[in-house]
């Protein structure tokens, strides 16, 4: 089981209090994490990634063990620690607005 | 730009108002009341009141925090609501309730299986037909369609679960499942859609007015585009802007499409006269829009951007007037209605109960509404966060709430 901690507006929509935990049976990748995601919480498509193309939208930010993955391929390999839950991806909706 | 002293440059166009001597619908007496519901900058709040129009409860804000660029009701079952929910993080959001807004869901976006095993999640996706296609942008370059939010949310006058949105980029889609999908109508981005372009507030289409006797026509209304009309069903459209002058807009002052037209409306019962607040002039057209003509008269300014028309007088019409295009406020800060009951160019102030000094707010395009209860309530919300209410016409006012986040919609249901 993997870890995510998503904002406060995302946890009102889909229904969630504080993280959510997520089964992930192939190698965790970033876009697996987010596919994973987005099957248990369907309400979430579109807001954290477009529909279509699936670019991440520009205010949101993805966190893990103290990096920036948000201009990482949705391919790439995350952390062990998030991997096997000790550590959360954390997705953040990005300081904007003054 | 300078804003424009538009009044003292322009001639006055004015034509001989056409005498109308259809019938206008029978007042809608109810003791279920009214219910107000306000689209705010930060939440939706649904303002309630019995027939008399003089004591409120407001509920929410339902969806803090985030954008309700539209709130709207279904004719056909009342305690149908749809919300157009957006964020600048998050992006669009569909709401729906089947209960008068006591309870609320995203259609389609709990944990349901489609066929083929994936889950569905597609009330807010909203995909462009075909080939996405481009417009002008500021720079004068073509730049492709990109969807950012539903401005408008009109449910169909028979089936609740049919509705159309208007969205940025400027496009029209519909639902008939209740806002679980939505599909394009795409012959309106065929309409000459290259030469449309951004206004300051987006390339919007903000305004839907269906037909209540005709279901395959449909007029809109776009920034900066114009006015347009189906009498298919949606499948072509025609540019309906003959009549509309734009010389501090656009080059060709007459040109087909590339109006900055703010809002339309009509009344149910006099479907082929439309009313039209334009970035500057209040407009009429008697053809259901093949012709405009020019009913600003005395009006203090004619830039605005909401029009309504009263439930019971289709020759009744209001409008707030603002100073201009970068006064975005009333002139001499005096919040006033108009309300001309001759179908135009006779306009008279309507001030009882509303500010007459130091008031500085605006009144976007929808967020005026008129109610089909007997006498006539009209309501507005402002960029202050006042939403006022009339129960007589327009002619006294009380302020509902005054202190609610900026207005960017109301619509009103009357309730059996």
């Amino acid at each position: 089981m993997i870890r995510v901690i998503i904002p406060h507006h995302l946890r009102t929509l889909a229904g969630v209090s504080n993280e959510v935990t997520l089964m992930v049976t192939e190698r965790l990748t970033l876009g697996a994490a987010l596919d994973a995601l987005e099957a248990q919480y369907p309400v979430l498509r579109g807001t954290i990634r477009d529909h279509i193309t699936l670019k991440r939208r520009p205010f949101i930010r993805f966190f893990a063990c103290g990096q920036d993955w948000s201009h990482h391929p949705y391919e790439t390999p995350l952390p062990e620690a998030v991997e096997n839950g000790s550590e959360p991806l954390r997705i953040v909706g990005a300081m904007a607005g003054g | 730009m300078p804003a424009k002293s538009k009044a003292k440059t322009k001639p006055a166009a004015k034509k001989p108002v056409k005498k109308i001597t259809r019938p206008t619908p029978r007042a809608r007496v109810s003791k279920g009341g009214v219910r107000v519901l306000v689209g705010t900058r930060k939440g939706a709040f649904i303002l309630t009141s019995d027939a008399k129009r003089k004591d409120w409860k407001v509920s929410g804000p339902h969806f803090a925090g985030w954008e309700i660029y539209h709130f709207n009701g279904s004719p056909a079952d009342p305690n149908r609501l749809y919300v157009s929910q957006s964020s600048g993080w998050f992006g669009q959001i569909i709401q729906r309730s089947n209960d008068g807004g006591k309870t609320w869901e995203t259609p389609g976006g709990g944990p349901e299986q489609a066929p083929d095993g994936m889950p569905r999640g597609e009330s807010n996706k909203f995909v462009y037909d075909g080939e996405v296609g481009t417009h002008q942008w500021y720079d004068g370059t073509q730049h492709p369609w990109e969807f950012k939010r539903v401005w408008q949310l009109k449910p169909s006058f028979t089936d609740p679960d049919t509705v159309y949105a208007g969205v940025e980029d400027a496009a029209l889609f519909r639902s008939t499942d209740g806002g679980r999908t939505w599909q394009e109508l795409p012959g309106l981005r065929r309409t000459k859609g290259h030469l449309w372009q951004p206004g300051a507030g987006g390339m919007c289409l903000h305004t839907i007015l269906l037909d209540p006797g005709n279901p395959n026509r449909i007029f809109v209304a776009i920034s900066a585009a114009g006015a347009f009309r189906t009498d298919d069903g949606g499948q072509t459209w025609r540019p309906i802007n003959r009549g509309l002058v734009s010389p501090y807009e656009l080059p060709d002052a007459a040109a087909e499409v590339g109006h900055c037209v703010h809002n339309l409306a009509m009344h149910p019962a006099r479907p082929n006269v439309l009313f039209m607040q334009k970035h500057w002039d209040v407009l009429r057209t008697d053809d259901a829009g093949d012709n405009w003509h020019e009913i600003s008269g005395n009006l203090p300014s004619d830039f605005g951007f909401p029009i309504a028309v009263n439930a019971h007088e289709p020759n009744t019409v209001y409008v707030v007037p603002i100073k201009s295009d970068s006064e975005h406020y009333p002139p001499e800060g005096k919040l006033r209605v108009y309300r001309s009951r001759t179908g135009g160019n006779q306009w008279e102030a309507l001030t009882k109960g509303l500010p007459q000094s130091d008031c500085y707010v605006n009144v976007l395009r929808s967020a005026l509404a008129v109610d089909t209860l007997d006498k006539c309530g009209i309501y507005f919300g402002t960029t202050g966060g006042q939403v006022y209410a009339s129960a007589n016409n327009g002619d006294s006012w009380q302020a509902i709430v005054r202190d609610l986040p900026p207005v960017l919609s109301v619509e009103v249901q009357t309730l059996a």
